[in-house]
């Protein structure tokens, strides 16, 4: 679970108060609001990047207020994947174990079992500069992962991407979830994002935020009802034929395998 | 296809620019054309100049090493730090840059009359000595680099830093294994810098660490020393010298140091 309480937040004359919300474990939870409306910040609360002046954030059980980002548990990616340039891909997959120091062929077992499913396998010896911008936010996602954590925060993963790339790369979110059950919160503004991926989906406007549970109405033209239990159909596609649109069921999917 | 107009305003411009480089290049040819070849490195051969010549690589290594090691401190905290004060932080750092050198010399002189400096001199003694050169040459260079990774670190996203924190890394370590790689290259370029800027420091270094022949002499009070007794070839081929270094440095920055 993501838990906010009362969260507020100051800087300069741009400021967020009493912020409550919640995204259930296993859930994956869509923020929406205008650009220039705060999502980032909130993310970066959540994250421990920024302090709030008031208010407490819980993630599962812990209160996280007050720890470092490294000691939340969580995976984190920005809007431009934020790749290390310096390191190569598997470097980049393989940092948060490197971090904690994990001996080497556990490094390695985990980066390969990431790296097939991601679909960038191909890729692990090449750095950062000139990979394509859905590549780069499937490493970034890849490295988030990569140390299991409870949740996992998107912060506009498709906005800078072509529709080509980004629906694959929708799907492959909403694969990643459901297989992982890792608990999301994905910032973006665009609805039809938003109404594809969300279990629970929550509008930031005017510093506050409001929730607008995702009923089946709302949903996509024929959305198979979100799942937590492991897939029954092939990967990368949807239970029932027809749920996904006749675009997405032609687009070859990204990697297979389970993350 | 249509043709862009011709602007006259571009030729007016590239003409300023090629009269300034023309300028500039027939100062440094005046100056190559005086001697003969075999005059100057007959001039490079005396025992002097050859000790001037090594002691400015040491000094000049020493200073760009010593400027690096505040430098990136100092440039990330002015480049990512948050704190009242910062802009007057900033512009008190590059007090070094628009003070006259003589005066920096002047100044380090006179504090090291003072109580604090004859304690430091108890244990490193600076004025009058190698050391005061490296001294001489750091107060400055060490601006100009603190300057370039203000420059280097502001141009760099604080992003994959913040990534790092939330895999596990503690600043420190964030720094370290993320920003200062990808720093890099400005961490050659504000070396190679404060090197530069070094080779060709004299006024402090004469106020500071005096111009003893053998003992505190470098490259630019050479070529004051061999003027001063009208010894032109001697001169030219030292100033010569500093020429192609500062070259080869403006050039390796230029191919390594703002490589993307």
């Amino acid at each position: 679970m993501i838990r906010l309480d009362h969260i507020a937040w100051k800087a300069g004359a741009f400021g967020l108060e009493n912020i409550s919300f919640a995204v259930p474990t296993g859930c994956y939870g869509v923020l929406m609001g205008p650009t220039g409306g705060g999502k980032t910040s909130l993310l970066e609360l959540i994250c421990g990047l920024r302090r709030p002046t008031a208010g407490a954030v819980w993630l599962g059980e812990r209160e996280v207020t007050h720890l470092a980002p490294g000691e939340r548990g969580l995976g984190y990616v920005p809007q431009d994947g934020a790749l290390f340039p310096t390191m190569t891909v598997r470097e980049n997959l393989g940092f948060a174990l490197r971090v904690s120091r994990q001996p080497a062929d556990k490094i390695a077992r985990r980066v390969a079992e990431l790296a097939k499913p991601l679909g960038i396998a191909a890729l692990l010896d090449r750095r950062p500069t000139g990979l394509s911008g859905g590549e780069r936010q499937r490493v970034a996602l890849g490295r988030a992962l990569a140390a299991r954590p409870q949740v996992l925060l998107l912060d506009e993963p498709l906005s800078a991407l072509d529709d080509d790339t980004r629906e694959p790369l929708a799907d492959l979110l909403h694969r990643v979830q459901r297989e992982s059950a890792v608990t999301v919160l994905h910032v973006t503004h665009h609805l039809s994002e938003a109404a594809r991926l969300a279990d629970v989906l929550f509008r930031l406007e005017a510093g506050r935020v409001t929730e607008s549970k995702v009923t089946p109405a709302s949903e996509p033209r024929g959305v198979a009802p979100r799942s937590r239990s492991k897939p029954t159909s092939p990967p990368f596609y949807p239970a029932a034929p027809g749920a996904w649109p006749v675009s997405a069921l032609n687009r070859r999917p990204i990697g297979s395998g389970s993350l | 296809m249509s043709r862009r107009a011709f602007d006259p305003l571009w030729l007016v411009l590239g003409s300023i620019t090629g009269t300034y480089l023309l300028f500039w290049l027939g100062l440094l040819g005046a100056a190559a054309v005086h001697s003969s070849p075999s005059d100057l490195w007959h001039a490079l051969q005396a025992r002097e100049v050859r000790y001037a010549i090594g002691l400015s690589l040491v000094t000049c290594t020493l200073t760009a090493l010593l400027s690096l090691l505040l430098a990136v401190p100092v440039g990330y905290l002015l480049a990512r730090g948050r704190f009242p004060g910062r802009a007057w932080l900033d512009a008190a750092l590059d007090i070094p840059i628009v003070l006259p050198p003589m005066v920096v010399g002047l100044c380090l002189l006179i504090f090291f009359q003072t109580t604090i400096g004859h304690l430091i001199e108890r244990v490193v003694p600076f004025t009058y000595t190698v050391a005061g050169v490296v001294l001489a040459q750091f107060v400055i260079g060490a601006a100009f680099a603190v300057r370039t990774m203000r420059g280097t670190f502001e141009h760099l996203s604080e992003r994959p830093e913040n990534v790092a924190l939330t895999l596990g890394c503690t600043r420190t370590r964030a720094i370290w294994l993320v920003t200062l790689p990808a720093a890099r290259r400005g961490m050659f370029a504000a070396a190679s810098i404060a090197w530069a800027r070094s080779l060709g420091e004299f006024g402090p270094i004469l106020v500071f660490a005096g111009a003893t022949r053998m003992k505190t002499e470098v490259l630019p009070t050479s070529v004051w020393l061999e003027l001063s007794v009208g010894n032109l070839e001697a001169a030219i081929a030292v100033s010569l010298l500093m020429v192609a270094l500062a070259t080869v440095v403006l050039a390796s920055v230029r191919l390594l140091g703002e490589r993307p």
